[in-house]
């Protein structure tokens, strides 16, 4: 059985026995929760199912957020990128970025979403992994393979750090996406389980010291966008791994370092809603406008 | 730990403590309503629920929850609604309880046929929670296990009832965990009971059989 303490322990059992990382999670995890394979694969399709689905409610003009800060996000990139052919960043990557705003969104507009690893970054998964499955031809099976394999760095990434916001900041929940997503682009493209790590690494690396500062304390200033830089995080983490370009630091010791700079971060910046863009005069401002003028400071 | 922690859970937003961790608050009180329709629900709300329940939509998720739906459902956002058109008065009331987790309620329902309960719990982080209080007793579980609440009359022998029935007709089921809370000798008291796995299928009906068992909860892990 396997312990997910290391990532080495997972990429060292994957290339003993010659096995996707994705393959060896799956029976791992069917052992462990005493359930078959098939019920496992078929609750993480209904996740992705499920992610599919957010894409295409957060999609939708008149979404808008609970509080009204906020609404309308994944639309207007998706417009912008059928309009001008791509934008700057190309056809793919601004449907992409359309995706993982039209999650988030969705979310912060009380639409059903999959925590991945939590809410505040339930975005960046769907924006690559619902790019590759309608943009780029891979099956859903391929896809929700693959997704264990993100749950497996997930995993020890709750183990050896951590996945909240409030405990490690930003980088925790959106830099733990990115990094679980690429490994799991790479192994979907083809790559070896070391690259698979690589990509996770430089992806954490990427977001290393990435403070939660929510303005008003809700899930929209500046998350939202976030999720946006943590899917172009995740495909030039996955790129540079499959291109051959290596992570110098370990991927374990990337995640132990997340840890403990999220130890390290003042307690004002991790969810507090106390520093960072939230406590700018126009964070303050919006957090007014939300819950009214006498919360200020609370 | 496993893979559906790290992909999951489905689950309405914005938020896994203000939103999915006040529904699962909810569900309880639900449970320890016992299917009676609510008509008059109270709640109080301490800490960061105070000050930012309503951008959170943690009101309309503790309403939710009360009602009976799941932290995935999508009628949560719309739970006011659906409370008012089913003849529900609620009110929220940002208080202070000293000494609460941040993320703090106490609902107080009311149902038709006049049953009422107290529920105090606390959402404490990633969907999780902490219930502290039932009716006023303290209770202390935290959905991480199966819980089963027995809500009982404190009489001499009623522990060793329920548990003599788990050891003798549910041999596989193993308590991580008991608790008993009685404040007034010989009144309400009720058994929190935390187990390995699933209970078996028809436990918690024989265990309301029980003489002097008001009421048995199950409340299931996340």
């Amino acid at each position: 059985m396997l312990t997910y303490q290391s990532i080495a322990e997972l990429i060292e059992a994957a290339e003993k026995e010659g096995e996707k990382l994705s393959r060896l999670v799956l029976r791992d995890q069917a052992e462990q929760m005493e359930l078959s394979e098939e019920e496992l694969y078929k609750r993480m399709e209904e996740s992705f199912d499920v992610m599919c689905e957010a894409v295409r409610k957060g999609q939708d003009k008149n979404q808008r957020s609970t509080s009204g800060l906020t609404g309308g996000e994944g639309y207007k990139m998706k417009r912008y990128s059928e309009e001008t052919d791509g934008g700057l960043s190309g056809s793919f990557m601004t449907r992409a970025m359309s995706r993982a705003l039209a999650v988030s969104g969705c979310n912060a507009s009380m639409g059903r979403i999959v925590a991945t690893p939590t809410a505040g970054s339930c975005g960046i998964m769907p924006g690559c992994l619902v790019s590759l499955y309608e943009d780029r031809g891979f099956s859903k099976k391929e896809i929700v393979m693959s997704m264990f394999t993100a749950a497996a760095f997930g995993m020890v990434i709750a183990h050896r750090a951590c996945i909240a916001g409030a405990q490690g900041g930003c980088q925790a929940e959106c830099g733990s996406a990115s990094g679980m997503v690429a490994a799991s682009m790479v192994e979907l493209s083809g790559g070896t389980p070391k690259q698979c790590a690589d990509a996770c690494a430089i992806a954490i690396g990427n977001q290393l010291g990435l403070v939660c500062d929510p303005v008003a304390g809700l899930v929209e200033i500046p998350c939202i966008k976030r999720n946006v830089s943590g899917i172009m995080i995740a495909f030039s983490a996955a790129d540079m791994a499959l291109s051959g370009i290596a992570s110098e630091i370990p991927v374990d010791e990337c995640i132990d370092s997340m840890g403990e700079v999220g130890r390290s971060l003042p307690a004002s910046l991790r969810e507090t809603a106390l520093g960072g863009l939230a406590s700018t005069p126009t964070g303050i401002r919006l957090k007014e406008q939300v819950f009214g003028k006498q919360e200020a400071g609370n | 730990m496993n893979v559906f922690d790290i992909i999951g859970p489905i689950m309405i937003g914005p938020s896994s403590s203000h939103t999915a961790g006040a529904v699962r608050l909810g569900r309880v009180a639900n449970k320890v309503m016992n299917n009676e329709k609510p008509v008059e629900v109270k709640i109080e709300l301490s800490g960061s629920f105070a000050h930012t329940y309503k951008g959170h939509g943690t009101d309309r998720a503790l309403m939710a929850g009360i009602m009976g739906y799941h932290s995935y459902s999508e009628e949560i956002r719309d739970a006011l609604q659906i409370a008012k058109d089913r003849g529900i008065h609620y009110e929220f009331i940002p208080t202070d309880i000293p000494g609460a987790h941040p993320n703090t309620a106490r609902m107080h329902i009311k149902g038709e046929h006049g049953t009422t309960c107290v529920v105090e719990g606390a959402s404490i982080g990633g969907g999780n929670i902490r219930v502290d209080y039932l009716n006023g007793m303290r209770v202390d579980f935290t959905g991480e296990r199966n819980t089963i609440l027995v809500m009982h009359y404190d009489k001499p022998g009623l522990i060793a009832a329920v548990t003599n029935l788990m050891a003798e007709k549910y041999r596989d089921v193993n308590i991580g965990n008991f608790r008993l809370s009685r404040p007034v000798k010989g009144g309400e008291a009720v058994m929190t009971i935390e187990i390995d796995g699933m209970p078996p299928k028809g436990m918690i009906e024989d265990m309301r059989q029980i003489k002097d068992v008001t009421n048995v909860i199950l409340i299931r892990a996340i």
